[in-house]
Formats: C-alpha cells, structure tokens, sequence
C-alpha cells in the first residue's frame, strides 16, 4: 500500500512540477504587456528608446503621466469614460432587470414570442446596424452628446436574457406571500426579488461597465469632438501613422485608462470569474 | 457544462394555483407586465430593431450620407459580390478566423486542462493571472504589443533577437502583420474562454473519472474517453463564441495598422467602417453590413440549435 502510493507520488511529482513550469512560462507571457505598460510609464525618454531596451526603469519618473495629461483633455475624457460606462450600466440594470421580471415572473399573454424575439436580437451584431443608428442619433442631434453614447445602450437583450435566467432561478414563495399581503407588483420587484438579485447585478453591471469602457468603435463613431470621446477612444488619437507620441506617453496614458478597471476586477475576480464563466454558458 | 441548473431555469414556472388569484385578472397582469417591458423595449425597438430594418432599406439605395437616396435594386449586393477589395476583406476575415479561433480555443482549453485540478499549486493566482487581460481593452493592448514588437526598441523584438529569430518590422511585413493583430486577440479572449472550459470542467462527475480508472484507463485515455466527449457543448459554444468575436474583428485592427500594410489586414468591420464613415458610401456599407449580420445569424443559429437540442435532452 504505502510502496504503491510511493510510486504514485513519483508518478505525480514531476509532472506536477512541469505543469507549474509551464504555468508559470505563460502566465509570464500574459502578464508581459502589462508589466510593460507599468515600468514604461515611469521610464525617462532616453531610456524608453534606448538599445538594448530593458523591462525595469533605471530611474523612475512621472514625465509621461505629466505629458499625457498635457496632450490630452485628460481628466475630461477619464470623466467621460466613468459618465458613458457608468451611465449605460446603470440605466441598462434598472431596465433589463424591469424587463425581465416580468418575463420570469409575470403570466402573460405573448411571454414566449417576446422571449424569443429578445433572444434574436442578441444576435445581430451592433457593427451591422452602426450606419442607421448614427443617422438616427444625429437626426436626434445627439451625435457628440452623451445621450448619443447612453441612449443606444441603455437596455439590452443580453442583460434582459441574464438577468431573467436569475430570477427564474429564485424561490416564488416570498413574493407569492408579499401579493398576498397587498403588495403591487412593483414593490414585489424592488423589495423581494431585487435584493436576492445582488450577485446577478453586480456581474451584470461589471461586465456592462468592463465593456463600455473598452469599446472603441462606438466612441469612435458617435463623438467626433475630441471633448467628448472616452479614454478608449481619446488614446487613439495620439498614435496615428506617423506614431508621433512617444511610447513612454502612451503606455502612461495606456495605464491610466486601464487602471480603474483592473483594480475593480482584482477586489472582486473570484466571483466575477466564477459568474462571467457560468453566464457564458447560459 | 451546468446542465442541471439551466434546465432548471428554463422549465417554465410552476403553476401559481390557488396563489394565481392573488396576482389579479389577466388583463391587470398583461397590463403591468408591459409597464415593466415599455423602457427596454422601447430602447432595443428603436436603437436595434429599427436600425436593422433600415440598413435594409438603405442597402438598396445609392445613398450618399447627405440625404440623397436613390433605389437602386440589387447593385450595392452585386458590388458587395464583385469588388476585389470586398472578396480581400473577406478574405482576410477568414484568415483572421482561422488563426484565431483554433489558436484562442486550444490554449484555453490547455489551460483548463491544467488547471482544472484541485491540488496544483498556486491555482487561483493562475487563473487571476490568465484573466487579466480579459478586462485590458483591445486599444490598450494593441499599444503594448505595438510598443514589444516595435523594430528598433521593442523588448519581445530584442529577446526574440537574441534566441536567433529576425522578425523586422512586424506590423509592415504583408505576411506578420495578420499574425500579429490576431495574438492581440488570443491574448485579450483566451483568459475567456479558459473560464468557460474550467466551469465545464467542474461539472464533469468525478465518477465518470472513477470509473474509467477502474477500466485501467491512463490519463489520455480519460481524457479522450471521458473528457473531451462531456466537454463537447461547452467545446460547441466556445468555438461559435471565438469565431463570432473574430468576425467582428476591429479595434486592435484599427490601431495596429489601419487595415494596412497594403490592405493585408483590412478585415469587414474595418471595409464597414471605412465606406460607410470615410467614403460615406451608405447604401454599400449597409449591404456590406448585411452580409455580417448574415455569417452572424448563421453561426448563432447553429449555436441556438445545438443548445436547443441539449435542452430537450435534459427535460426528456
């Protein structure tokens, strides 16, 4: 027995040390444009572009970040990037969590079509309808507005098909009970199944908000005033064909424009990983 | 996969009986449940729906982007079907496609694999660390790849250089250039899809493993055996998911090298983009949108049906 479990041990041990070998090769791989981004927003100019080039500043400076902040109207589009991302993901919970408690909670007539049309929506891809929806949004004058960046996004059949995937999921018997108590069916929404909710919610609005912060295209699209981008699209500008900006700067504003999501997404990974990986199968 | 919590929720509610009362007439329930749909439906009729049926429209039409629109049949369709520069976007889309989907998708799943077991040492800080990116926005990295492969002062250039390997200038070269807006990519998805794998993983009964030990299976017999088969959906979404992503491929596009060199990573957003936004050809931007919305149903729809089935299977 124990010489068996011996040669089990040998078995495992140099596989074991393999695998974290490997894991460790690639997970220093991933984490190398990150690692980049950091040290290069603190490197002097000459040593940014010196040769041989090197990971580690020699000496650390907050050049870049005063330089980026110079070129750019940054605070204003970091203010942007936190009004666009925060406002879709905030009125895109309040009306896709409306949407779909009456769709997991409510008998109506026309549930299943509605819940099937829902679902084809989610098909079409937003690059496919860009033109039309600019057209509307400009003939709404919203074009370099933030209603123009909000309105399009504030509700969605995905977080509609999520959030009604949760709610199918919690207990009937409290709200049955509360409606017996005379509570209306919006009190039975915002004081029973809401607060169950919190977890579906939080992932929801993450990714909403991960999403919209990083998207460039639509910024892109819908503001042409450089006042009015994201910091998503705002960096864009500074690189160009001539790349004129020089990388130090870039990886500055780089890691400014990256930073408040990773922290969000470092204090809650657990769940949010464990959430992302289960909403993607649904 | 999380079969059994899904069907659970897709079961249709049980029956309120006496409660149903309690929840009024059926004309107050449909009334309310539409007070509580107008806002979302209002937002997804007018900012989707809509703009679908009206890129439709305007993919008839020479439409200018001035107001001026001319119906023209089929035209916008036939040039769509005969212009050299779509047939390249094309082109370049599917091998945007083939070098990410296998690509993205077999490193995730590697890693799954790897990871999937409760004693590997430092387990969750791998898998913190192989999802970072995941939330690193495709512009950001397309800088920090841009910046490590740079031809004079990129580090991965430099180390590259010293194993022996001459890349160049990577983002000029008509060959690397594809190549290297697609490792942005893998880089930004695979942390993805690598969850997803894990989840699946997770839910294969450690019995089935048992069981095959029994038999006297190795551990590539059991993974062929036991795990591949019973990660086969989760293996059907992925692929549907990474080929629709790669379809749509833009950002890092835009950013790297404009479509460039020489067109050699103009993809059909990128060909959207620029007729509908610089050369403000509407009506063929909008058949040329037409023809992504189309690969993107299809590929949905075989999603949809392949769930569709494993939900009957379950609730039979």
């Amino acid at each position: 027995m124990s010489a068996a479990y011996r040669t089990r041990l040998r078995d495992v041990r140099p596989g074991t040390v393999l695998a974290v070998a490997a894991l460790v090769a690639v997970s220093a791989v991933v984490l190398l444009p990150i690692a980049i981004i950091v040290f290069t927003a603190f490197k002097p100019v000459a040593e940014v572009n010196a040769y041989p080039p090197s990971l580690l500043p020699g000496t650390w400076t907050l050049d870049n970040v005063r330089e980026v902040t110079s070129e750019l109207p940054f605070a204003r589009l970091v203010g942007n990037s936190f009004l666009f991302a925060g406002g879709v993901t905030a009125f895109a919970l309040v009306f896709d969590s409306l949407a779909a408690y009456a769709l997991a909670r409510i008998d109506f007539a026309g549930r299943k079509v509605l819940l099937v049309a829902i679902i084809a929506t989610l098909m079409i891809p937003f690059q496919a309808t860009l033109i039309p929806l600019y057209q509307l949004v400009a003939d709404l004058g919203w074009v370099n507005t933030y209603a123009g960046l909000i309105a399009p996004r504030a509700a969605d059949a995905f977080g509609i098909f999520f959030l009604r995937q949760f709610f199918l999921s919690l207990p009937r018997d409290v709200d049955a009970a509360a409606r017996i108590d005379g509570a209306s069916e919006f009190r039975v929404f915002r004081s029973v199944v809401l607060p169950n909710a919190v977890p579906a919610l939080l992932t929801l609005g993450l990714f909403t908000f991960v999403n919209n912060w990083n998207d460039l295209l639509w910024p892109l699209v819908f503001t042409t005033d450089s006042e009015m981008g994201t910091i998503t699209s705002g960096l864009t500008l500074l690189t160009g064909p001539s790349g004129i900006v020089p990388h130090g700067v870039m990886m500055a504003g780089s890691l400014i424009a990256i930073l408040p999501l990773v922290i969000a997404f470092l204090l809650i990974q657990r769940r949010f990983i464990e959430n992302i990986a289960t909403t993607g199968l649904k | 996969m999380h079969a059994p919590p899904t069907a659970r929720r897709y079961r249709p509610p049980a029956p309120l009986g006496g409660r149903r009362r309690a929840t009024g007439s059926p004309a107050g329930r449909n009334a309310r449940a539409w007070a509580f749909l107008a806002p979302a439906l209002i937002i997804i009729g007018l900012f989707v729906v809509w703009p679908m049926v009206s890129a439709l429209r305007l993919s008839f039409m020479d439409a200018s982007g001035f107001g001026r629109e001319e119906f023209i049949g089929l035209e916008n369709y036939l040039t769509v079907f005969t212009d050299p520069d779509v047939r390249d976007a094309v082109l370049n889309t599917l091998w945007y496609t083939v070098l990410f989907t296998p690509t993205a998708v077999i490193a995730a799943l590697a890693l799954a694999l790897l990871l999937n077991s409760p004693r590997m040492p430092f387990r969750s800080f791998f898998r913190t660390a192989l999802f970072v990116p995941f939330v690193v926005s495709f512009a950001v990295a397309a800088f920090a790849w841009s910046y490590l492969i740079d031809p004079q002062v990129g580090l991965l250039n430099h180390w590259l250089r010293g194993m022996g390997i001459q890349l160049g200038n990577v983002l000029e070269d008509p060959d690397l250039a594809m190549p290297a807006v697609v490792l942005v990519a893998v880089w930004k998805l695979f942390g993805f899809y690598f969850v997803i794998f894990l989840a699946g993983l997770q839910d294969i009964p450690a019995s089935l493993y048992e069981a095959a030990r029994m038999d006297g299976a190795g551990p590539w017999a059991r993974l062929r055996s036991v795990t591949l088969p019973m990660l086969s959906n989760t293996m059907a979404f992925v692929l549907v998911f990474a080929m629709i992503a790669a379809l749509q491929a833009f950002d890092q596009i835009y950013v790297m090298t404009g479509g460039g060199p020489y067109g050699h990573t103009q993809t059909l957003v990128m060909e959207i983009y620029e007729s509908g936004f610089r050369k403000l050809d509407i009506g063929f931007a909008s058949a040329l949108s037409y023809v992504l919305l189309i690969a993107t149903l299809l590929l949905s729809l075989v999603q949809f049906l392949f769930f569709g089935r494993k939900e009957k299977d379950l609730s039979s």
